[in-house]
């Protein structure tokens, strides 16, 4: 059995059995939680909005230009907590411009600048062109001013030039959902490439983060989109959420089942380390690991999402609207639980696997947990700005890409 | 703006823009690979790297657990005050008889190192009767041939030097903790005053002048052995110790390559 002495001679209080006594105070704080979450974010309503683009899923039409915004909030608030994290945040940039090739840790800067740059700001440009043009007419003052820089001076709006839109963003949207997997496999491997830690060190955790982050992002989208259209007092498209709740749940299974082989693995593998993440589990991690992630964000949607499938007609569309509300709920939380059983989790024991240490999430300083709320909230503060500029209420007629080849002149002012 | 740009000449200024920040980058990490033939460590100058390769040995069985390498560690490197910032340390193990009648070869082992073993350590809380042996464990940096910790580091602060010990360049290093992390041993920690990643460098300000580290210099009992595997006589303690003891290394399953080495160490040690 493991061997714990509490309270051994000299002990600190907050440590139980032995740690090397360099690890007695966490190194990655809440922070490093919140990262891998909004990234994930950013890859699923990426994935989601792609769905609509590259497999043609009509349905998914109303959440298609909302999920591609979520993306760009999230992922402009991305590089903040770990920003916010770094001992020396003014020498950040020597990541991108002197990068050690060796560390997963370099490729962020160019992972980022590609998927922010080359995937989501140049669909997203593509895919709003035509309005933008449209809008610097419509509006006056600043609102005319930024529709029209928004628009790069590029004003060719013509059948042909809308068409050819149409195909580059069709193509940008193909790239985009292998980058969108690079984006948080990437995140997966910085764990995962950690030898030296047996609760990261896992060929899985690429898989497991990428499938995660699928799964949150979809919640987040299914979310923000009854949030929205209540909000406009609009009627929610109940096609739309049942395929998104489809998805959804089709994400769920592939996601605990890769986890649950993670756990199957190393339970039956049972290497040195199982007696350490046993207790790791049923002690430390019991609420977050059990109870948040795998029983109120794994299990709980998994029955009732699955239920809407099995028996889509047995519900009525109210009740299913409140499941997918309520099951993406769920989904975001048992997320963020994930999140943080790894980060933190994979800080608590000792790399002597003989003891554990204890977190507290601090109130004060760059590293608490008000900075860390900030952050989570600051992407949805983008969001809102972003809906406010580019999500209006009554929709102009080039809402939906098909119609968007079609007119040949600009539209005239409404 | 006018009305004519397409997206072609878009496309192509938002392309030149990446190629020049790509160009700057190029330039950059040729200047950083320029610097590194130059980079500035406390050696002196005429030290030549290449030439030497740094080794440390421990011989557990006469380490009796006094904490003067602890303190003079501290002492020499400035390392931070403070029960969790060590570049080297002590550990205690205890192996308790094993319970009677249960058959084990062995009982539980109780492990500690109050603060680090500086100050010595206090009697056991285990009466002595029920122990079956005891023993002190020195740590520092392992001195891996393919360390984690090098690999790891985003910006390429932390390195290899040709004489065996693994540094770190305090002025380039972001302060990230992914080398803190990936270090098996737990041999770093990020100093609170400098923000920078910290570990033990052999006191290389030292051993570049032909001295000592300082652990070595004031252990009584020369439980920690040092040399230059590239300058030294058969009959210098660190080729001694080599040729005289079964030697083990720590976590060798992790492919680190530790080229620190352990005498007499029992299986307990992690």
């Amino acid at each position: 059995m493991f061997p714990i002495l509490a309270n051994a001679a000299g002990a600190l209080p907050h440590i139980d059995g032995y740690v090397y006594p360099n690890e007695q105070n966490l190194l990655w704080s809440v922070l490093i939680v919140v990262y891998p979450y909004i990234t994930g974010l950013v890859a699923g309503a990426f994935i989601m909005a792609s769905f609509v683009r590259v497999f043609n899923v009509k349905a998914l039409e109303p959440v298609y230009r909302m999920s591609l915004l979520t993306a760009l909030a999230f992922l402009l608030a991305a590089p903040l907590p770990l920003l916010f994290h770094l001992g020396h945040p003014e020498r950040c940039m020597e990541m991108m411009l002197t990068p050690h090739l060796t560390s997963p840790m370099a490729m962020f800067g160019f992972v980022y600048a590609w998927y922010l740059m080359a995937v989501l700001l140049l669909e997203l440009w593509l895919d709003y062109r035509h309005d933008f043009v449209q809008w610097s007419q419509q509006h006056t003052g600043f609102k005319r001013f930024l529709y029209n820089t928004f628009t790069v001076g590029v004003r060719d709006v013509s059948p042909a030039a809308l068409k050819l839109d149409h195909k580059m963003s069709l193509a940008i949207s193909i790239i985009g959902i292998p980058s969108a997997f690079l984006l948080h496999g990437y995140v997966g491997f910085i764990f995962g490439s950690v030898k030296a830690n047996v609760w990261w060190g896992n060929v899985l955790m690429p898989i497991i983060f990428i499938l995660s982050a699928m799964v949150s992002g979809m919640a987040l989208c299914v979310v923000l989109y009854m949030f929205i259209t209540k909000v406009r007092g609009e009627k929610l498209d109940i096609k739309c959420l049942d395929v998104m709740g489809q998805m959804l749940f089709y994400a769920l299974v592939a996601d605990a089942a890769i986890e649950a082989l993670d756990w199957i693995h190393r339970l039956y593998s049972a290497h040195e380390e199982i007696h350490v993440l046993k207790q790791l589990a049923s002690g430390k991690l019991f609420y977050t690991l059990l109870i948040l992630q795998a029983l109120l964000g794994t299990l709980v949607p998994l029955v009732f999402l699955g239920l809407g499938q099995v028996f889509p007609k047995k519900i009525s569309a109210a009740a299913r609207t409140r499941i997918y509300g309520v099951m993406a709920a769920l989904i975001l939380i048992g997320v963020a639980a994930m999140r943080w059983n790894v980060v933190i989790g994979g800080q608590l024991f000792s790399k002597s696997l003989r003891g554990f240490t204890t977190y507290k999430m601090g109130m004060a300083g760059h590293e608490g947990w008000p900075v860390a709320a900030l952050l989570v909230a600051l992407p949805f503060a983008i969001l809102f700005v972003l809906v406010k500029l580019f999500l209006p209420q009554n929709p102009p007629e080039s809402m939906s890409p098909a119609p968007s080849i079609a007119p040949a002149t600009p539209a005239p002012a409404s | 703006m006018s009305n004519c740009t397409s997206r072609r000449n878009a496309l192509r200024t938002f392309g030149g823009a990446l190629a020049g920040i790509l160009g700057f980058s190029a330039a950059k990490t040729a200047k950083a690979v320029v610097q590194k033939g130059l980079v500035t460590t406390s050696a002196p100058k005429g030290y030549d790297p290449t030439k030497h390769k740094w080794l440390m040995g421990f011989d557990i069985d006469k380490c009796i657990g006094c904490g003067s390498c602890v303190d003079a560690c501290k002492a020499e490197n400035g390392v931070p005050q403070g029960p969790s910032y060590f570049r080297t340390w002590i550990e205690r193990y205890i192996i308790k008889k094993p319970k009677p009648g249960s058959g084990d070869a062995r009982g539980e082992t109780i492990v500690d190192s109050p603060n680090g073993g500086r100050n010595g350590f206090p009697p056991s809380l285990v009466p002595r009767e029920e122990i079956l042996k005891s023993f002190f464990v020195p740590k520092l940096c392992n001195l891996c041939v393919d360390s984690p910790c090098v690999q790891a580091c985003p910006v390429g602060a932390t390195f290899d030097a040709p004489d065996g010990v693994v540094l770190i360049d305090p002025k380039y290093c972001v302060g990230c903790g992914f080398c803190i992390q990936a270090c098996p041993y737990g041999c770093r920690f990020m100093n609170p005053e400098t923000k920078v990643a910290e570990k033990c460098t052999l006191c290389y300000h030292r051993i570049t002048r032909g001295l000592q580290p300082a652990c070595v210099e004031v252990c009584p009992t020369e439980a920690r052995i040092f040399g230059d595997l590239k300058n030294c006589a058969p009959e210098d303690p660190i080729m001694q110790f080599i040729a005289k003891n079964k030697l083990q290394s720590l976590k060798p399953h992790l492919g680190t390559g530790p080229r620190v080495t352990y005498a007499n160490m029992d299986k307990e040690v992690r």
